[in-house]
């Protein structure tokens, strides 16, 4: 028998293909990996700490950085544990403007996914398409919250401000713009030889697997894993909207490949309904006066108002002692905020779980048997954010 | 519009009612230290010798089936004398959609067995927590910490590790 050697090769934590700093360690027999062990933490800022630090308000601006491709996502699902633990309402107009911010960051991180993750396969054109078309949503989120990528849009009770009368014409045209060119990116890529076969029956993980290594999100469901929280457990106005789960079994990255295809369709499908149905009312819940500020015009007159804004300022708000965990179905998978509350205001513990953190824990599973480049279409596979899983 | 946080089998404010509490006094009496509820959202405290087998028993127990570790974390306390830890297993079903949030007290410098076993997904969440919390879960697979470097001292989520200003990196 021939003598065989086990060569260790480092990628990264500068390698353009692992989408920030990831560092694995490859162990290679040949071309072959029997090893692959990731190394994070390069990006750590330690977000749940300082948030032990900061007031509530003050902590929303952290949750931007953490997947700072879908910020959205992550002040929602922040914003939603923070409003359990108040016990606070929130108006329908409200609800309707974050879900469709919310599905704008999906399909813009879907769109990034994409076009990286083609690059980082070969076929560099993608990128110049689907960065086109992001920047469409980030205009729109930039004229929504002030700002293209860290919104930081959504208050406790509602939103910061209204969004501008011709936003619903907007999202529509957007989604006209976005179905019309899904079928450009699938020209290129779905029947393409050279991409089906480095994505076919490459990076397979089976249902057991990705259950047990608690993969979610399109990974999961890539695997035929049949669950997604928007529809399972729904928050915001997702139970009131009509769409579909793709769910595909094969496990594979093609098969990721084309959930997350279909996943834009149905952002898309959703973007509609909303904009069709976006109720009239107010953007924020006044009524729940201790946590939300009053109209900048009622400070000067009301003394009450003065008040509250003084406190809020001063004190920031504090909900009931207590503990709160919010789960929501991010671009990357199930994002979670666990907020425990001694009554003060700021959180006595932060703890976010984040999908691409845990998510990444398959790569092993996914990468052993395969070759050091099918390494690269893996990563790119699973759609991680290094701001996420490092913190 | 209000928000039903509670999912399911379970709909009310009585923790003692929720099916998985229920399981567990069935089945595992002694497992159960104490219930509790907030924000509509049920947990249980279990002895750290017994959690492993509470766990499994929720995972297995086919009305429940928490086949999905959502997510492992911790909360230290410390000025709760002997209970300066608090592990917290966040569990879910996906097969029946609910969730259920399991506890595990410790006194400081004590350790809990591992969860690897039962969800390959503890394995760097436990990690994790050993890396900012410094709690040690006996038997794990590779108990190296995992976001902070090598050779750092120190675990930097403790409440008495300071903000800025100890160890230069």
């Amino acid at each position: 028998m021939a003598r065989q050697e086990i060569m260790t090769i480092n990628m990264g934590p500068h390698h353009p293909s692992t989408h920030g700093v990831l560092r694995v360690i490859l162990e290679l027999d040949g071309e072959v990996v029997v090893n692959a062990v990731p190394d994070i933490g390069y990006l750590h800022r330690g977000v749940e700490k300082l948030s032990e630090s900061r007031k509530y308000l003050q902590v929303l601006p952290l949750t931007d950085r953490l997947d700072y491709i879908a910020a959205g996502s992550n002040n929602l699902s922040y914003i939603l544990a923070v409003e359990k633990l108040l016990g606070i309402e929130v108006p329908r107009r409200a609800r309707y403007i974050r879900t469709a911010i919310a599905e704008l960051f999906r399909i813009a991180s879907h769109l990034l996914w994409l076009g990286t993750h083609a690059a980082d396969i070969g076929a560099v054109t993608m990128l110049m398409y689907t960065l086109r078309e992001r920047e469409d949503i980030l205009d729109l989120i930039e004229e929504t919250a002030g700002t293209r990528m860290m919104p930081t849009y959504f208050r406790p009770g509602g939103v910061a401000r209204d969004v501008l009368p011709d936003f619903t014409e907007k999202i529509k045209a957007f989604t006209r713009k976005i179905e019309a060119k899904i079928p450009e990116y699938e020209r290129l890529l779905t029947k393409n030889r050279i991409w089906m076969r480095r994505t076919q029956g490459v990076g397979v993980i089976s249902r057991e697997d990705a259950i047990s290594l608690g993969l979610s999100g399109p990974a999961a469901r890539g695997s035929g894993v049949d669950w997604d929280i928007r529809r399972d457990e729904p928050y915001e106005v997702y139970d009131e909207l009509d769409f579909n789960v793709p769910v595909l079994p094969e496990g594979d990255i093609y098969a990721r490949y084309m959930v997350r295809l279909e996943e834009m369709r149905q952002a898309s499908r959703m973007l509609k309904q909303l904009a069709e149905g976006l109720p009239e009312g107010d953007f924020i819940e006044r009524a729940a006066s201790k946590y939300v500020y009053p109209e900048k015009d009622r400070v000067k007159e009301s003394m009450e108002a003065m008040i509250h804004h003084f406190k809020l300022v001063i004190e920031g708000l504090a909900p009931p002692a207590g503990e709160a965990y919010s789960t929501i179905e991010a671009p990357k998978g199930e994002l979670g905020f666990y907020i425990v509350s001694d009554g003060g205001p700021k959180p006595y513990r932060l703890r976010i779980r984040p999908p691409s953190f845990v998510n990444l824990q398959s790569l092993l599973t996914m990468c052993k048997g395969n070759m050091v480049a099918d390494v690269v279409a893996v990563i790119g596979s699973l759609d991680i954010v290094l701001g996420e899983i490092d913190r | 519009m209000t928000v039903n946080w509670n999912r399911q089998n379970y709909r009310g404010e009585i923790p003692e009612e929720h099916p998985a509490v229920l399981a567990l006094r069935r089945d595992k009496a002694s497992a159960v230290l104490e219930v509790g509820t907030s924000c509509g959202e049920v947990w249980a405290v279990v002895p750290p010798e017994e959690a492993v087998a509470a766990l499994t028993l929720l995972r297995d127990d086919p009305a429940l089936q928490f086949d999905f570790l959502s997510d492992l974390t911790a909360v230290h306390w410390p000025h709760r004398a002997g209970a300066e830890f608090e592990v917290v297993y966040q569990l879910y079903s996906i097969s029946h959609h609910h969730r259920f949030r399991v506890k595990v007290r410790l006194a400081e410098g004590k350790s809990t067995p591992t969860a690897t076993g039962v969800w390959a997904t503890a394995d760097w969440l436990e990690r994790e927590v050993f890396d900012m919390f410094g709690i040690v879960f006996e038997g794990h697979p590779d108990p190296r910490r995992i976001i902070n470097p090598e050779g750092f001292e120190g675990y930097p989520l403790r409440k008495e590790f300071p903000l800025e200003g100890r160890v230069r990196w």
